[in-house]
């Protein structure tokens, strides 16, 4: 999915902290999902902060995940808000339900836009190497 | 101690709202309604001790801009709760004596919203923060506004209850029709029908452009005092039988449990309970309407009608200011338009104040004993 021929223009990730997000950034280019989990609580959470939200304990750890998940809901954006996606229009802005209980956002892929999609669809992750410092994390039907 | 029935609105004032004011500053329309509310409460700037402002502008700032000097001053920081945040802000510090007359102003003249969007384009410039956005919503291309969120909220309500896109146009064309007779709104003599509203294009699918308010200027002021006063003052009192918080979970609604669920389910119960009332003796509503899928969430949400029957409700019932359950009778910010300076979600007070007063001149309900307002 490496587009070489020309730069990438849509925003890449810009983490607020990069120290703590890293280990994620670098397991995507390894093309491994890993998400934060916490001992204390033995449940994972979404997004990574410094503390887990529900006890409050430091000293989470990232954990790999299977990459399967399932389509809570989308929406099909014809008006972006940054002009580089308007060449991706009409494309899926989704909320990923991963089967480790989590939910982040993110784009379905390799999918018949509108009609390929719908709720609760089982989905699995792929990793789109987008250049060559950053691969985003996408999903597509399983 | 509970602040039921202790305090009350006296008065209020609002300017139009329009897509723009081009020849009106922010202090200037908020200069008009504020000299507006306290004539209409019968009362001179210095009995105004109590000063609560939107967080766009600080409250101290709009003191100084209005020659006034508040022994007691808030910013709301409540986003489009913040217009309603303010009458229970103002009843609490009113019931424990530190203040006498409140006044609670929001507003804001602002370039339309085509034109700030070019201005926020040339900006763009220069990269926008970092936080949690850039990181993880930004790299996958969110929509315009939200419109996205509410989208997805959308999206989810039609998969989990069956809602209908047609009962989804149904609360614009009721809010519209309302609006249609409000000389104020921005939408005034201009109803729409379901075609017109599902005829007219996504901004992202599910998502109609009529389904979501008009960014525009305007401002809004009420004067709120002690119930012992307010039975002396000209207009008849408006009572703040009940409130409830909280106002939660705004940033980034992937982190919700159940994003077709919203923080009414805490809110609205303390809010009645305080009251002494139940959501069945409610005989008109004013719900904050950035979008129809929030207002109809959060109506489940109060109790007005079962979870996930929201639908079915718009589609049976004539929500018109002359139907069975009038809800946003100056047709809301979908019909009258959102106003900046968290002004949208202050129109709402504004209107159960007017109803209840029985000023709705063309738009009066007829049974206005008891309004449920959510901001």
């Amino acid at each position: 999915m490496t587009n070489e021929t020309t730069a990438y223009e849509k925003p890449l990730p810009r983490p607020e902290d990069p120290d703590l997000t890293a280990p994620f950034w670098e397991a995507t280019k390894r093309h491994e999902l890993v998400i934060p989990h916490c001992a204390y609580c033995d449940r994972f959470f979404w997004y990574p902060r410094e503390a887990c939200p529900r006890c409050l304990q430091p000293g989470w750890s990232w954990t790999p995940v299977s990459g399967r998940a399932r389509l809570h809901t989308y929406t099909v954006v014809m008006q972006p808000a940054h002009p580089a996606f308007a060449e991706d229009v009409p494309y899926a802005f989704a909320m990923i339900q991963l089967h480790e209980g989590v939910r982040m956002m993110s784009n379905i892929v390799e999918c018949d836009i509108p009609d390929g999609l719908e709720v609760n669809m089982p989905l699995e992750v792929v990793f789109d190497d987008v250049d060559h410092e950053w691969t985003l994390v996408k999903f597509k039907p399983a | 101690m509970s602040i039921r029935g202790k305090t009350a609105i006296v008065g209020f004032y609002e300017t139009p709202t329009r897509r723009e004011f081009p020849d009106r500053s922010t202090f200037g329309l908020l200069a008009e309604v504020a000299r507006g509310a306290i004539r209409d409460a019968g009362l001179r700037k210095q009995d105004i001790d109590g000063l609560i402002t939107p967080d766009t502008i600080n409250s101290l700032t709009i003191a100084e801009a209005l020659g006034m000097q508040p022994r007691y001053t808030a910013s709301m920081t409540t986003h489009g709760a913040s217009g309603a945040t303010s009458i229970a802000t103002a009843a609490q510090a009113i019931t424990a004596g530190v203040v006498d007359y409140v006044m609670c102003i929001f507003g804001e003249s602002r370039p339309r919203s085509s034109s700030r969007m070019n201005s926020l384009a040339e900006a763009s410039g220069a990269l926008p923060p970092r936080n949690r956005a850039s990181e993880w919503e930004a790299p996958y291309g969110p929509v315009i506004a939200m419109n996205g969120w509410y989208g997805l909220m959308k999206q989810r309500h039609m998969f989990e209850y069956g809602t209908t896109q047609e009962q989804f146009a149904k609360l614009v064309v009721d809010q519209r029709f309302n609006a249609s007779k409000n000389i104020n709104a921005v939408w005034y003599d201009q109803p729409v029908t379901i075609d017109d509203v599902l005829n007219s294009r996504f901004t992202n699918e599910p998502m109609h452009l009529l389904e979501s308010v008009m960014p525009c200027s305007g401002a809004h002021a009420v004067i709120v005092t002690s119930a012992e006063r307010a039975r002396a003052m000209p207009n008849p009192p408006v009572y703040i039988l009940g409130t409830g918080g909280p106002a939660t979970r705004h940033d980034i609604i992937w982190t919700d449990d159940n994003i077709t669920t919203t923080p009414v389910v805490d809110s609205a119960p303390t809010a009645f309970q305080m009251a002494q009332v139940n959501p069945g003796d409610i005989q008109f509503a004013q719900f904050y309407d950035c979008y129809t899928v929030l207002a109809m969430a959060c109506l489940e949400d109060a109790g007005i009608v079962p979870k996930g029957d929201i639908g079915p409700f718009y589609q049976d019932t004539d929500t018109t200011f002359a139907g069975e359950f009038p809800i946003n009778t100056d047709g809301g910010q979908i019909g009258a338009g959102q106003s900046g300076g968290l002004g949208g979600g202050f129109r709402h007070v504004v209107e159960a104040t007017r109803q209840i007063m029985r000023r709705g001149e063309d738009r009066q309900v007829e049974e206005v004993d008891l309004c449920l307002v959510n901001g």
